[in-house]
């Protein structure tokens, strides 16, 4: 669904959306590395020579036509034991009992029969180093296009999907692309449980209230109230990475969730959770003493008080 | 499973690394030794033949404790090996019982022990000795749990060096960001081993590949979550261990979980799910009620099918936990059920231990989000490794769906090689597997 | 978080204003600070857009770019950017004083006495958050490895002359800002949320507009209101009320402003290029001034505002009284300043793109005892602080209930004295486990004898009591005295020597090579 079309209607729109400056310069770099028919980008591989590997072609109609056309292609090439890059293969994965498809930046495949997902990104690495939390997200983004290659390999004689990926971006301030190897290792098996661990896409519905529908096309207060009747744990976190998450947080707010300041304040306060219960426990209103978290909420209370008073803030 | 003879095997990888040590051409050797697979009886069988071949030795451990454990042991193997135990300029900087020892010469001063066969003091003190002629060869003991820098102050002190320790144990940490060298070969807030290997790939790895400490129930699972890519199997089979109560079970949940463990060397106490502080009361005085039970019913456990049955007793006991106020309230908790003489302690401070039961408060219990401390795989593998016999996770219900709810999303550094699982799936396997022997407790 | 500063928050919420987290200002301000509010195009790395500098908040001097990937307009910014930082500089560097310090001699290895030159007083630079402190590192690093025709005469592009050295500044100041407690490179958004606690994450007080609206709301309404005021309000055209502090802009501004502005500059500079005579030149050149007069306005809507909160913020951590061992802080942030200079002076090659082994971990044990004693002196000037570490048990404020002189047991004893106290708190005492107080600014040590009862415990009085047999006057606490002990140490002691980078052993690789770095390749890519 569109989860920033359906902010933007219930009146909660996030800080979203690209700059076109940026989005006009992830383009023009994938075309930079992809450029020279993919000479540049299997030389980041080793690679050298416009001639030394293949470009199968990869259209077809259809997203199940597409991934049918990448198993051929990958089998091919690996039957063949020749350097093959194959351009935004599409691959499928069942997600939470439905088809998935996605699409890598590129899968090249080795004479010995690996494939290797390539990552393309348009943050820098300076000094060989890059934004730790832009790797990690890539690194978890490719580990579901190894799975969904897996998938392919297992029916693949002599194949075998690489458990490192090849990160390619821009070199320090240039437009130049270098790449690294990342393992991901880690993520896969993160993933691997992830996806079996996911509630199917039928029994998340199935939870949901008779009639909930998200169409951004319906009344605002419709949607809202189908929105609400959804669970969400909101914490801060979740505004850089979520288009509702304003509407959450303002939510949050309203049910004077002590969540909304902050998962590392919510550690020490146990089970109360809102800013009322917490603010009456510590000044002796309400809670019971022999509960840890009220007895340390009442002794900062009291210390806090202590020290503002002595330095006549109060 | 019967053609693997763990005796032979870990005999043979110990003979490999005394042969390299000795007589290989590198100047470094790596050890990797997964929980109580025997490093500390290799570590002192090393010393002593460094020793017989005259060469000095100097041995580097990470803590006191470990250094005065070390000397007590080669003591014991070889009273006429002259020992130095060099100390700092603290008040009591060394255990007593050294005094008692003859060939044991104590002093702040590298100068005073340099003659010796063996000296032994620790990273931090070998870091402030200077101007003493270089030792032909060292050992460094849990190298993993020693920064990149600490070696770099002690690495101009030796020419050769064996490096053992545990890759699955805390990592070291540093208390400032130091992001800015992650992926240097030699980030110094990285371990020595990580520095080390980057710089002289070239180097032998040896692994001791059984775990003496660890029962045939455990091996597979420690192994499994906490050590994927060097796996290790336990010395004794299915069956040998035993653990076994004087007095019958009462019904109550803290024996039906006690059973539970000493019949298949692992058992979850369930309470029910709850936001609670660190110090959950209901979840410390679970935890005290189940040593307290464990005592009472008098636990008997024998080792390999010819040993000894040998009582559980309170100092063969362990309670473990992720933060040091849960240890202070289990304290609390046992004196006030008359219990004395059980080791409660954190994570950190069980490393290198070993009992044989352990009672462990899930580093999860209660919380309301899982952070990147409680998802740390090193805690989670000290506290699920202590234990000979059986270990029994206390722990509120809940667990799986607040890792649901806090996916993994860890940043990746370029360039960092990936020695071990992730925080989040480890705790979910290993969740997964102590759920088979769930029992539930209601208040 | 420290349950106090949670609760702390939580009466942020309740009241809908900031409350306090200190009661003093734990960081020193030059009375003269450079504020720095630089904005960078999205997508690129290290490509200026614009910046607003200046230690006048009423005159403020404004940098733009019109097109950010052009080469030559980036070295004319980054020129402008060293003419306005640099004097600033240069004015701190030529003001010393002499002082004594001990060094240890290179020949004999002995601690001597010297006399040094410490300047006087160090630039201090503000930016509004935390990514400006990474974009003024992006950009030390970006500058630094620049040559410029003096130095190169055969370099394609040569970079203004001073803009490398400014670079080399940036990155001082930039690596000066990881050491916990300095103070010459700041960002305002970590200023406030040290002092004061909003009703918000700490996540969302990276957003300076409206963690200043939290501390003070305009007309001294709701600060919460404000907030969400200065978060998310747009126009009618949908742009920000309140622009987004900086570096990166908001998306709507660059798709729906910039870029058409930044499109008609680049039309016209082609039809400029393309233009053949010369009145038809000076046409397209006086629209060219335009398009760039354009632009220069529409970056400053986004400036200006960050601007003045920059200030404002200033202006409400000045009325906090400077915590005293801020100020012995500020002498290091001196030192780190006085010793960059002298290396620029020495004619000593730019810093080097990544530290060498030595120089890591050099910089990792310096930053760690920083912040030890960062945590120490903070809680020592700041009864607020302090309470924070009363709560976890790591100090108590206790009251003298008994004094017992006692003496060591040997030839000339000395004092050791039995202090029994009273206190509230509850801190993890064990056996002989040692304790701290401040006196006359210096730490005097005890160490826990035993506990007399839940809230009375004994101590021994260990030194600071002079060379008699009788204590100094007043070197022992007296019945009724208020004492506040400390489980940490005050001062930080020095770690273990590392060896010179040149004896770099072989676990680490050996010692670094010693040839200076090669500038950054030149390549065409970052030209239109």
């Amino acid at each position: 669904m569109d989860k920033a079309a359906l902010a933007t209607a219930i009146g909660s729109p996030g800080a979203f959306g690209q700059s076109q400056f940026a989005f006009m310069r992830g383009n023009a770099f994938e075309a930079r590395v992809k450029s020279d028919g993919g000479a540049e980008l299997m030389r980041l591989m080793g690679v050298e020579g416009p001639t030394a590997f293949r470009v199968p072609e990869l259209t077809a109609a259809g997203p199940e036509g597409r991934a049918a056309r990448t198993a051929l292609a990958l089998r091919e090439a690996t039957a063949e034991a020749a350097w093959t890059l194959l351009d935004h293969p599409l691959l499928a994965l069942e997600v939470a009992g439905s088809p998935a498809y996605l699409e890598p930046d590129a899968v090249v495949v080795h004479p010995d029969g690996r494939w290797t997902v390539v990552e393309i990104k348009s943050f820098p690495m300076i000094d060989a180093a890059a934004d730790a939390a832009k790797v990690g997200a890539a690194a978890r983004q490719a580990a579901v296009y190894v799975l969904a290659l897996e998938r392919v390999a297992a029916h693949t004689e002599g194949a075998e999907a690489a458990h490192s990926v090849l990160l390619v971006c821009p070199k320090d301030f240039s437009n130049l692309p270098t790449a690294s190897a990342v393992d991901i290792r880690k993520q896969l098996s993160v993933t691997r449980r992830q996806l079996a661990r996911l509630t199917r896409i039928e029994d998340i519905a199935a939870a949901l209230p008779e009639g909930v529908v998200f169409d951004p096309e319906r009344p605002a207060e419709e949607l809202t109230a189908a929105v609400e009747s959804v669970s969400a744990a909101y914490a801060p976190d979740c505004l850089a990475a979520c288009e509702l998450a304003f509407h959450c947080r303002d939510r949050a707010r309203a049910q004077d969730a002590v969540g909304a300041l902050g998962r590392s304040l919510r550690g020490e306060l146990g089970s109360l959770t809102t800013t009322g219960e917490v603010l009456a426990a510590a000044r002796g209103t309400a809670g019971d003493p022999a509960d840890p978290a009220v007895a340390a909420l009442r002794r900062a209370a009291a210390l806090r008080a202590e020290a503002l008073e002595a330095a006549g803030c109060r | 499973m019967t053609d693997f003879d763990p005796a032979a095997a870990a005999a043979g990888a110990t003979e490999r690394i005394l042969a390299d040590t000795l007589h290989g051409a590198h100047r470094g050797v790596v050890v990797d030794s997964p929980p109580g697979a025997g490093k500390s009886t290799l570590v002192v069988r090393a010393a002593r033949e460094l020793a017989a071949e005259g060469r000095r030795l100097m041995v580097i451990a990470q803590t006191n404790a470990q250094v005065d454990d070390l000397v007590i042991r080669l003591a014991g193997q070889d009273p006429e090996l002259p020992v130095g135990r060099l100390h700092s300029n603290d008040p009591d900087p060394y255990d007593k019982t050294l005094d008692s020892l003859a060939n044991v010469r104590k002093s702040a001063k590298a100068g005073e022990l340099a003659g010796l066969d063996v000296v032994i003091s620790t990273a931090a003190k070998w870091a402030h000795v200077q101007g003493v002629e270089p030792w032909p060869h060292a050992i460094v003991d849990e190298a993993y749990q020693m920064r990149s820098d600490a070696l770099l102050a002690v690495a101009g002190l030796f020419e050769r060096a064996l490096f053992v320790g545990d890759p699955g144990q805390l990592d070291p940490f540093s208390i400032v960001g130091a992001e800015q060298w992650a992926g240097l070969s030699y980030d110094p807030s990285a371990s020595a081993v990580s520095t080390l290997l980057a710089h002289n790939p070239e180097l032998p790895q040896h692994r001791l590949p059984v775990s003496w400490r660890l029962p045939a129930s455990a091996a597979p699972l420690v192994s499994a979550a906490f050590y994927p890519y060097t796996p290790f199997r336990s010395g004794t089979g299915h069956g040998d261990r035993r653990l076994s109560f004087g007095v019958a079970a009462d019904g109550s949940a803290y024996d039906r979980v006690l059973d539970e463990a000493a019949e298949s060397g692992w058992g979850l106490l369930e309470l029910p799910a709850r936001h609670t502080p660190r110090t959950d009361p209901e979840a410390v005085r679970a935890v005290a009620a189940v040593v307290r039970r464990l005592l009472d019913r008098g636990g008997v456990a024998t080792s390999t099918a010819d040993a000894v049955p040998a009582p559980v007793t309170a100092d063969r006991v362990a309670v473990g936990t992720a933060h040091r106020d849960q240890a202070a309230a289990v304290r609390a908790a046992l004196v006030e059920l008359g219990v004395t003489g059980v080791t409660v302690d954190t994570a950190n401070r069980l490393q290198g231990r070993e009992f044989d039961l352990t009672v462990v408060l899930h580093p999860l219990s209660g919380r309301p989000d899982a952070t990147a401390f409680h998802l740390e795989t090193g805690r989670l593998c000290v506290l699920a490794s202590r234990h000979r016999h059986a270990c029994v996770v206390v722990c509120r219900a809940g667990v799986s769906e607040l890792l649901d709810e806090h996916p993994s999303t860890e940043p990746v550094q370029l360039g960092v090689t990936v020695k071990f699982p992730d925080g989040w799936e480890a705790m979910q396997s290993t969740w997964e597997r102590w759920s088979e022997h769930r029992v539930v407790w209601r208040p | 978080m420290s349950l106090i500063a949670a609760l702390a928050r939580l009466e942020a919420v309740e009241a809908g204003r900031a409350r306090p987290l200190a009661t003093v200002r734990h960081r020193h301000l030059s009375q003269r600070p450079l504020v720095l509010v630089p904005l960078t195009t999205a997508g690129e790395a290290g490509a200026p857009l614009g910046a607003l500098v200046g230690t006048d908040p009423e005159r403020p001097r404004l940098l733009t770019v019109a097109q950010p990937r052009d080469r030559e307009l980036r070295f004319a910014f980054l020129a402008e950017l060293a003419d306005a930082v640099l004097p600033y500089i240069d004015a701190h560097a030529a003001d010393v004083e002499l002082v004594e310090r001990t060094e240890t001699d290179p020949g004999t290895g002995k601690r001597v006495k010297a006399e040094a030159e410490l300047c006087a007083d160090a630039p201090q630079l503000i930016v509004p958050g935390r990514a400006g402190i990474d974009f003024v590192r992006l950009l030390g690093r970006s500058m630094r490895f620049r040559r410029t025709a003096e130095q190169d005469p055969e370099a394609p592009y040569p970079a203004p002359p001073r803009v490398p050295l400014l670079g080399r500044w940036l990155t001082h100041y930039g690596e000066r800002a990881r050491v916990p407690g300095s103070a010459l490179l700041l960002a305002a958004t970590d200023l406030l949320g040290g002092h004061w606690a909003s009703g918000q994450s700490s996540l969302e007080d990276q957003h300076l507009g409206a963690l200043l609206a939290w501390i003070d709301p305009p007309g001294g309404g709701s600060g919460a209101q404000a907030a969400l005021r200065a978060e998310l309000a747009r126009d009618a055209a949908g742009q920000l009320l309140c622009p987004p502090a900086g570096p990166a802009t908001d998306p709507a501004f660059d798709n729906r402003l910039l870029a058409p502005a930044v499109e008609s500059y680049d039309r016209v500079r082609a039809a400029l290029g393309a233009a053949q005579e010369g009145a038809e030149a000076d046409g397209w050149l006086g629209q060219l001034s335009l398009a760039e007069r354009e632009i220069r306005r529409l970056l400053l809507t986004q400036l200006e505002p960050t601007w003045h909160a920059v200030w404002r913020g200033l202006e409400l951590l000045r009325e906090l009284p400077e915590g005293g061992r801020a100020a012995d802080r500020w002498v290091s942030d001196r030192w780190s300043f006085t010793s960059h200079r002298d290396r620029v002076l020495a004619g000593e090659p730019p810093q080097p793109r990544r530290d060498d082994a030595v120089t890591a971990a050099r910089k990792l044990a310096l930053r760690e005892r920083a912040q030890a004693q960062l945590e120490a002196q903070e809680a020592l000037d700041d009864p607020l602080v302090m309470a924070g570490r009363r709560l976890a048990g790591e100090a108590f404020v206790a009251e003298v209930t008994e004094v017992v002189m006692a003496w060591t047991e040997s030839k000339r004893p000395a004092p050791r004295p039995l202090i029994t106290l009273r206190t509230d708190d509850s801190p993890h005492l064990g056996e002989r486990v040692k304790v701290y107080r401040s006196l006359d600014g210096r730490p005097q040590s005890a160490e826990f004898v035993r506990r007399e009862a839940d809230d009375v415990l004994v101590l021994r009085l260990l030194d600071r009591m002079g060379r008699s047999r009788d204590p100094a006057e007043g070197s022992v606490p007296a019945k009724g005295d208020r004492i506040a002990w400390t489980l940490f140490e005050h001062d930080q002691r020095g770690g273990p020597r590392l060896p010179e980078p040149e004896e770099t052993p072989w676990t680490h690789g050996g010692p670094p090579g010693t040839a200076a770095e090669d500038p950054d390749p030149v390549t065409p890519e970052d030209l239109l």
